[in-house]
């Protein structure tokens, strides 16, 4: 036998002998083939040692071979890749794995910290509700930090994910879950009537149970059925086979959430391949085979290294070619695990002994014990374990109560199976006791989804075929195919459940339950003992069932403890319920692409590429990236603001407003359709007019302000603010579909179809006369303040104008289809040079129409009425519209509500701040005195000082008082004057020129 | 969660946009004295453990308002229709 993996068998396995992988673990380089896991590989090499419990640093060695495994966490990769807690048994091996053990220092063999154990008394259930409460300055400088280095069990890596992960959707008829007996006979059953058939296996391999067992089907191994069904499957079109796929989740509407692992057994995804994907599959009918979970029995120091779920034993013999042990003890309850024996002595293992702990004769372990020329103890448990790194052997009390002494290092036990119902819970289904079988079986199940095999508590070979062909059958006939009829198979030897005997009552040492949090029997006792009587308070008193693996081997034994000590019927204590995700899922999974800057869609407007030749920095506005300001080479923000504003007021400037909301209305009542949702009118516009107009909420406070245009008699052009235009468009909507749908009125979305750009300043209308076409006269008295129109620009190009101004200065703003937005900016820019044309952004934007006192973002918050923000005379007296009712309560026409005023620091020096609160000069800065806020702030180069708007009670009728803005956050405490909120040209004499 | 939009077919929930309870009616007259049905329809609404009828919006897709009746303890969703009259005409 060579040393380099001495525990592998000569022969067998479904491995590839002829590529060895070398691979490390704990930075020693070992050996193991491909279809290994890490677990198997581990086992083959004769570690048994793989890491040290949560609590206790008590050894650990690996419990199983799958997805339930509690103890063979391992961290997997170095760098930023490097996953904790990755469960060993599932871990494919590939070239060059590099795994470390967790939770011990300093190292695994020689883990100071299992001087935890010396505490066990401490430790107990609820000792962080019952411990370091004292003293109580102790907490934060001592307890916490200590906790928090001792707690957790791997690391994260501490680093961005460099892989890819991605999301995508599938839709079928027929989703089997497991690719097991049964799920393997479902889907061949759907995939034969035709349906479209998802068929999802956790594994790497097809085959469940089937890979790790010796069964024969139809007189011929079970591995051959397997093959056939797999090259079956293949062979159907609409079937898609997903393999390295959980199905970790259940949700409305026949969705299911499943995890492919795409490149989890490589060292590097291949480029352009992803990590891993997240499936969200729609599936009319689901079919659940995914057999069940073996329980461990419960006796004192179970947890050593070596002792293992009797039929992981199996699967590492069988599956993987790998003796676990040399000298095995065989420990069960119930029949079937009995064939344990006869698998280790096929693979020249020693069984020291059977030990039958199961109630009554039995004659089939009584002759695989002959067979295996193993000792046979009917009626027996194991009373002791010795050994601390890892068993090196038992005490066995016999039905007679006399005890022995054998040595062995591997005990293969079984308390019985659990269906995995998981799934079936996920929308809050409960399972239900069988008596029969000592678990609990699928109920109340999720709409759509049937459960057939070892997952319903059928946990024979041909009931599984049978059943998970029925199932797939039934499941195609729901969705409309014609299946065949079933077939029958003769299968190798059957066995009956028998009744578990949960835990070894008057043994020695600590009997663990949930071996991943460390509770043992000991803590379900105390939990009993202080009142914790039902599952529910168990678990989150005692942490039974809260670990990585949900409980998964733990669940079962804790409730028949439980039961046990409060002396009830085991099956009317219940259960907790499960949820997803079934297994550990990455964040980066469910982020997929979402991450950093692709977290959302970013909208751009039509002149972003030529906003970023010219060097803007953009902010986010929504989803929306808009220029806040175009620095030009050695300007801070601010320069880069006051030379804008400037600019406008002084020669003229340009804008991207195409992210304003705009919606086009058309119809012969598109006007009587804006005076129900306007607060004012809009059916009197003339046409080639504009219009100021505010719309209210229903409950009468504003909802968005905005322009709009008359173009036709039926056809109205209306905007939004920018972050309201969705909100508005689907207001709008409501409104004519459901709350008037009689008039003849159509509406659409146009925010993407124009770009729309402002043209604001002295010498605007010496640009606009060089873009827009000579037909168009745009003189002053041919196209007044607010006149609009179709116009061309450019030589022939369809576009509109408008005389808006947000800025206060003669203004118009421009609009083309969008495809041509950034060809009309160039333009702009090119022929508006010779007037001293620059861009600005929105904080350029902000300070105008501050200086101009227009309500907007900062005044529009949802608090503010009509009559606060001064536009109590847009409110219409003659005709219903939303919020028209509700705007007229005296609380919201009550004339001390905060109300639109401007300010102005008195010492001109002094820096205004918006969130400020008004108290009056001289008095106390206190709740009562506060009157009122500062909603709007800007630098005015026009005046050379800080200015702003805010609300104030009965602001309109205090102008010259002065006040202060009190701003405790940021140390501010300024003097402030009230003024009218317009602080530049009042009349409005500029934008009329 | 799924919705069977009656011109688009089945969509996932991510498509809607929910607004609220769909069996409260917008008073229609303006007088004082039907100031309670205002706040009624404004603010107050009845929350049943079992069937809701809500409107919910296509906005992602064909933008139609819906009448969603779901049973808000089971998640199922009974009927959906057009909110408004003369659609899909």
């Amino acid at each position: 036998m060579s040393t380099s993996q001495p525990n592998r068998l000569a022969e067998g396995g479904l491995i590839d002998r002829t590529q060895k992988l070398r691979f490390r673990f704990d930075g020693r380089t070992l050996a193991g083939y491909p279809g290994d896991t890490l677990a198997s590989a581990l086992l083959a090499n004769g570690i048994r040692l793989v890491g040290r419990s949560f609590k206790y640093h008590r050894p650990r060695g690996i419990l199983s071979a799958g997805s339930e495994e509690p103890n063979a966490l391992v961290e997997l990769r170095t760098g930023a890749r490097r996953e904790p807690n990755t469960r060993a048994t599932t871990v494919e091996l590939y070239g060059g794995l590099d795994a470390a053990s967790q939770n011990r220092w300093p190292s695994l063999h020689f883990d100071l910290l299992a001087a935890n154990q010396l505490f066990a008394p401490i430790f107990g259930a609820g000792f962080y509700y019952k411990t370091f409460m004292w003293p109580a300055s102790f907490w934060e400088k001592i307890y916490e930090p200590a906790i928090r280095r001792a707690a957790g069990l791997g690391r994260a890596a501490g680093a961005p994910d460099p892989d890819h992960y991605e999301k995508a959707n599938a839709f079928c008829d027929v989703l089997v879950i497991g690719a097991g007996p049964a799920g393997l006979s479902a889907a061949l059953a759907a995939a034969r009537s035709g349906a479209r058939v998802i068929l999802a296996e956790e594994d790497f391999r097809l085959g469940g149970r089937l890979l790790s067992e010796r069964y024969d089907i139809d007189g011929r191994p079970a591995r051959d059925w397997v093959k056939a069904a797999e090259a079956e499957i293949a062979s159907f079109p609409d079937c898609r086979v997903m393999t390295r796929t959980t199905v970790f989740g259940v949700y409305d509407g026949g969705t299911y959430a499943a995890l492919e692992r795409v490149n989890d057994h490589v060292p590097v995804p291949p480029a352009h391949e992803p990590r891993q994907r997240l499936w969200r599959i729609v599936a009319k009918r689901a079919v659940l085979c995914a057999g069940a979970i073996e329980r461990p029995i419960v006796f004192g120091d179970n947890d050593r290294p070596g002792i293992m779920l009797a039929s992981a034993v199996r699967t590492y013999l069988n599956r993987f070619g790998v003796v676990p042990g040399r000298r095995a003890v065989v420990f069960a309850d119930n029949d079937d695990a009995f064939r344990t024996a006869s698998d280790l002595a096929h693979a020249g293992a020693e069984v020291v002994a059977l030990v039958n702990a199961g109630h009554g004769p039995s004659r089939h372990a009584q002759a695989v014990a002959e067979a295996a020329r193993a000792p046979y103890f009917p009626g027996a448990v194991i009373e002791r374990v010795r050994g601390g790194q890892g068993v090196k052997g038992v005490a066995i009390r016999d039905g007679g109560g006399v005890t022995q002494h054998f040595d062995c290092d591997l005990v293969a036990m079984s308390g019985g199976w659990n269906p995995s119902v998981h799934l079936t819970t996920h929308l809050n289904g409960k399972p239900k006791w069988s008596e029969r079988l000592s678990a609990l079986v699928p109920d109340a199940l999720p709409p759509g989804m049937s459960v057939a095999g070892s997952a319903q508590g059928e946990f024979g070979l041909a009931a599984c075929l049978a059943g998970g062909e029925a199932a797939g059958s039934e499941a195609a006939q729901g969705c409309g195919f014609t299946t065949q009829p079933n077939t029958r198979r003769a299968v190798s030897e059957e066995s009956e459940p028998a009744s578990p005997i949960w835990q070894v009552a008057k043994g020695r040492g600590k009997a663990f339950v949930d071996f991943q949090n460390d509770v043992a029997v000991s803590d379900i006792k105390l939990a009993a003992r202080e009142g914790f009587r039902i599952p529910e308070h168990l678990k989150r008193y005692t942490t039974l069932g809260m670990a990585t693996d949900q409980g998964k081997t733990a669940n079962a034994n804790g409730a028949a403890v439980l039961a046990g000590l409060t002396g009830r019927y085991l099956g009317a204590v219940g259960t907790t319920t499960f949820r997803p995700p079934f297994t550990p899922v990455s964040i980066s999974a469910f982020a997929g692409h979402h991450r950093g800057p692709d977290f959302r869609p970013a909208r751009l407007a039509p002149s972003h590429q030529w906003a970023k030749e010219q060097g803007a920095v953009f902010v986010e506005t929504g989803p929306w990236l808009r220029a806040l300001y175009y620095p030009r080479r050695g300007e801070d923000p601010q320069n880069a603001v006051n030379r804008e504003v400037a600019n406008v007021r002084d020669h003229v400037g340009v804008c991207d407003v195409s992210t304003l909301g705009k919606i086009d209305v058309q119809g012969s009542d598109a006007g009587a359709f804006l005076d129900r949702v306007y607060a004012n009118t809009f059916s009197t516009l003339a046409i080639g007019k504009a219009r100021y107009g505010v719309m209210l909420r229903e409950d009468g406070f504003v909802l968005d302000d905005g322009t709009t245009a008359r173009l036709k008699p039926d056809h109205y052009y209306v905007t939004t603010t920018t972050v309201n235009a969705v909100k508005v468009m689907q207001h709008l909507e409501f409104c004519a579909q459901v709350l008037w749908p009689e008039p003849d009125v159509q509406m659409v979305s146009v925010t993407e179809q124009w770009a729309q750009y402002a043209v604001a300043g002295p010498r605007a209308r010496d640009v606009l006369q060089a873009i827009v076409d000579p037909t168009h006269d745009i003189s002053n008295e041919a196209f007044p303040y607010l006149a609009a129109g179709e116009v061309t620009v450019c030589g022939g190009t369809p576009g509109r104008l408008f005389r808006l101004s947000f800025s206060g200065e003669l203004a118009y703003e421009v609009a083309v289809p969008a495809r041509f937005g950034d060809a009309l900016i160039r333009k702009i820019v090119e022929v508006g040079t010779a007037y001293g044309i620059a861009p600005y952004g929105t904080e350029a934007l902000g300070v105008l129409r501050i200086e101009k006192g227009h309500p907007a973002g900062g005044e529009l918050n949802g608090q503010t009425t009509a009559h606060d923000l001064g536009l109590g005379k847009l409110l219409s007296t003659k005709k219903d519209f939303i919020g028209h009712f509700m705007a007229a309560r005296p609380a919201l026409i009550d004339s001390s509500r905060p109300t639109l005023v401007g300010l102005r620091p008195v010492n001109r020096e002094d820096r205004l701040r918006a969130g400020a609160h008004l108290i009056p000069k001289g008095a106390e800065a206190t709740g009562a005195n506060d009157q009122g806020y500062v909603t709007s702030i800007a630098f005015s180069p026009s005046l050379g000082h800080w200015l702003g708007l805010g609300l104030l009670a009965k602001g309109p009728q205090r102008h010259g008082e002065l006040m202060r803005a009190y701003d405790p956050v940021r140390n501010g405490d300024v003097e402030v004057e009230i003024c009218p909120p317009c602080h530049i040209d009042p009349e409005g004499n500029r934008l009329r020129v | 969660m799924r919705i069977n939009c009656p011109y688009c077919g089945e969509r996932a929930l991510e498509e809607f946009t929910y607004r609220g309870d769909a069996t409260v009616t917008r008073p229609e007259s303006l007088d004082p004295s039907t100031e309670k049905a205002w706040v009624d329809y404004v603010y107050f609404r009845d929350n049943p453990a079992g069937i809701h009828r809500e409107h919910w919006h296509h906005s992602q897709g064909c933008h139609a308002w819906l009448v969603v009746t779901r049973n808000i303890t089971t998640h199922e969703i009974v009927a959906v229709e057009f909110a408004g009259e003369g659609e899909g005409d």
